[in-house]
C-alpha cells in the first residue's frame, strides 16, 4: 500500500485510501512520541526546506519537530529576512536551494496555487503548509486524526465548522476531507463570510444561525477570525461577530448534549471562542496540537518514500 | 522480559508467554511487542506498514529476550537491536527464532534460543503459519 501521489498538496487530490494510510500510519508515529528517545532514524538520508513565505510560529514548529524526529535535516526560510525581500522569483530561490541538494520542500505561501506550481518545475517532493486561500492539507489531517481519537470514527460524525469560510483553507481542507471519509458536514458563520455557492459546489449545508449549527453537530471545528478583516465591509465590528458566532459557556450548557470544540489556532479569546470553553472538558485543541507532530511525521515518512 | 518482533514474531512470543505462565506466576512475565519499521535501513526504498509498539516497561538494566518467527540475514534483528537501545540499556539481549535460514545471514548475528535450523538458498523463502490467522499451522519451505 502507497500513497497515491508523490507530493501533499490538498487534499481534494487525495483518495480515500490514502487518507487513512496517512491516519494510521500517525497512530504509530504517536506512540514514538512518548517513547524516551522521541526519534527514529528513518528519514535520516533527507534534508528537508521549510519554505514559509508567510509568518507562522506553530505549524512551521511542528513541522521542524516532525522533521527533526524522523532524524531528517532541516533548513528554514523565512521570506522576511531573505532574498525574496531583494525581488527573486520563487522559481529562481527554490532551484537554487535544490542544487544544494535538499530532497523535500515544506512550503507556505500567500498565493493559492505556488505549490502546484512550484510540483511542475521541481523534481523533489512538496507538501503545502498552506496556500492562500486554497488548502491547508495537514492541518484538515490532524483535524481528522484528533476527531478519530476522541469520538472513535469518521463516518457519519456531523461537524460543524465556524467562522470564516470564505477565506478559510483550513476549511476548504476539512470540507473535502471530511467527505471523503463519510462524515457530514455544515458550514456556519455570517452570510458575507459564506461563498453564495458552497452548498451545490461542496455539497455541505449552510447554517446561519450558530445555535442551530451547534444543535445538529456531534464536533464543532471553530475558525480564527481574522482581524485584519475587521476593516472590510464584511461584518460590522468583532464585537457584533462574538455576539452572533462565539461560542460561550452558556451557550454550549443551552444545548443539551456534549459536543466536541476544535481550533486550528491562534485562538481570539473572547472573539469566536471564550476562555472558559477553550480551556474546557469538550476542548481538545491541544490534543490538535500534540496530534499534529504525528501526523506531519506520517506525511513526510510516507511521501519521502515516493521520493525514488 | 520477552519482546516479540512485529508483524510475526508476536506469535510465537505470544505462545511462548502462555507456557510460561503455566510454570511461574503470571504477573512475574514482563512481556512487550516491537515493531521495527521506522529502523529499518531499507526504509525509504520500500514502502512498509508500521504495526504497534508496545512496551509497557522499562527494559534499563534487563535481560532481553527479542522473538522472531525466521532468522534470515539478520537485518530484522539489526534494527531491533537499534529500536531497543532507544527505550534503554538492557542488560543483556538474547535473540529466539523458531527457524533458523543457516548460511543466509548478511550480518553477523546468531540466535540463542533456535527452533530448527536448515539449509536454504537465496530463492527459496520460507514461511510460517500461524492457525490464529490460517487455517493450518505449518513451517513452509518455498521455491520461488
Amino acid at each position: 500500500m502507497k500513497l497515491s501521489t508523490k507530493h501533499l498538496l490538498g487534499i481534494k487530490h487525495l483518495t480515500a485510501e490514502d487518507i487513512q494510510l496517512i491516519l494510521s500510519t500517525a497512530e504509530q508515529f504517536k506512540e514514538v512520541l512518548q517513547r524516551p528517545v522521541k526519534k527514529v532514524p528513518s528519514l535520516r538520508d533527507v534534508t528537508i526546506v521549510n519554505l514559509f513565505y508567510e509568518n507562522s510560529t506553530r505549524t512551521r514548529m511542528s513541522f521542524e519537530l516532525a522533521e527533526k524526529r524522523l532524524s531528517a535535516d532541516t533548513l528554514n526560510f523565512a521570506a522576511s529576512s531573505s532574498s525574496a525581500a531583494k525581488g527573486e522569483t520563487l522559481l529562481d530561490t527554490v532551484n537554487n536551494i535544490l542544487s544544494m541538494k535538499v530532497d523535500m520542500v515544506v512550503m507556505r505561501h500567500s498565493a493559492s496555487g505556488a505549490p502546484h506550481f512550484l510540483a511542475k518545475h521541481i523534481p523533489a517532493a512538496i507538501v503545502n503548509a498552506g496556500d492562500g486561500i486554497n488548502e491547508h492539507p495537514t492541518q484538515a489531517l490532524l483535524d481528522a486524526f484528533s476527531m478519530k481519537e476522541k469520538l472513535g470514527r469518521l463516518e457519519g460524525l456531523k461537524v460543524a465548522i465556524i467562522g470564516d469560510i470564505m477565506h478559510s483553507r483550513v476549511a476548504l481542507s476539512n470540507m473535502y476531507l471530511l467527505q471523503k471519509m463519510g462524515a457530514e458536514v455544515t458550514v456556519a458563520g455570517p452570510p458575507t463570510l459564506i461563498p453564495k455557492y458552497i452548498s451545490e459546489a461542496l455539497g455541505v449545508r449552510v447554517e446561519y444561525n450558530l445555535k442551530k449549527a451547534l444543535q445538529w453537530c456531534d464536533v464543532a471545528n471553530v475558525l480564527r477570525i481574522q482581524l485584519e478583516r475587521q476593516n472590510q465591509p464584511l461584518f460590522s465590528s468583532l464585537r457584533e461577530y462574538s455576539l452572533a458566532y462565539g461560542i460561550n459557556r452558556r451557550l454550549l450548557d443551552s444545548l443539551g448534549k456534549e459536543i466536541v470544540i476544535m481550533h486550528p489556532g491562534p485562538i481570539n479569546r473572547g472573539v469566536e471562542l471564550d476562555s472558559d470553553v477553550a480551556d474546557g472538558g469538550s476542548s481538545i485543541i491541544l490534543n490538535q496540537v500534540e496530534n499534529g507532530v504525528a501526523v506531519r511525521m506520517a506525511v513526510l515518512y510516507l511521501l519521502a518514500n515516493r521520493e525514488n | 522480559m520477552i519482546i516479540g518482533l512485529q508483524p510475526r514474531g508476536i506469535f510465537l512470543s505470544d505462545r511462548i508467554v502462555q507456557e510460561l505462565e503455566k510454570l511461574v506466576p503470571p504477573a512475574t512475565i514482563q512481556y512487550g511487542k516491537l515493531d521495527i519499521t521506522f529502523y529499518r535501513d531499507d526504509v525509504r526504498k520500500s514502502l512498509h506498514i508500521a504495526s504497534n509498539t508496545d512496551i509497557p516497561f522499562s527494559i534499563e538494566n534487563k535481560n532481553v529476550i527479542l522473538v522472531d518467527d525466521v532468522l534470515y540475514t539478520g537485518r530484522t534483528i539489526r534494527a531491533a537491536l537499534d529500536a531497543l537501545l532507544d527505550y534503554g540499556r538492557p542488560a543483556k539481549v538474547a535473540l529466539c527464532v523458531l527457524v533458523d535460514r543457516r548460511f543466509s545471514r548478511e550480518l553477523p548475528i546468531q540466535p540463542d534460543y533456535l527452533g530448527k535450523a536448515i539449509d536454504t538458498i537465496y530463492s527459496q523463502r520460507v514461511t510460517v503459519l500461524w492457525k490464529e490467522n490460517n487455517d493450518s499451522e505449518q513451517v513452509m519451505l518455498l521455491d520461488n
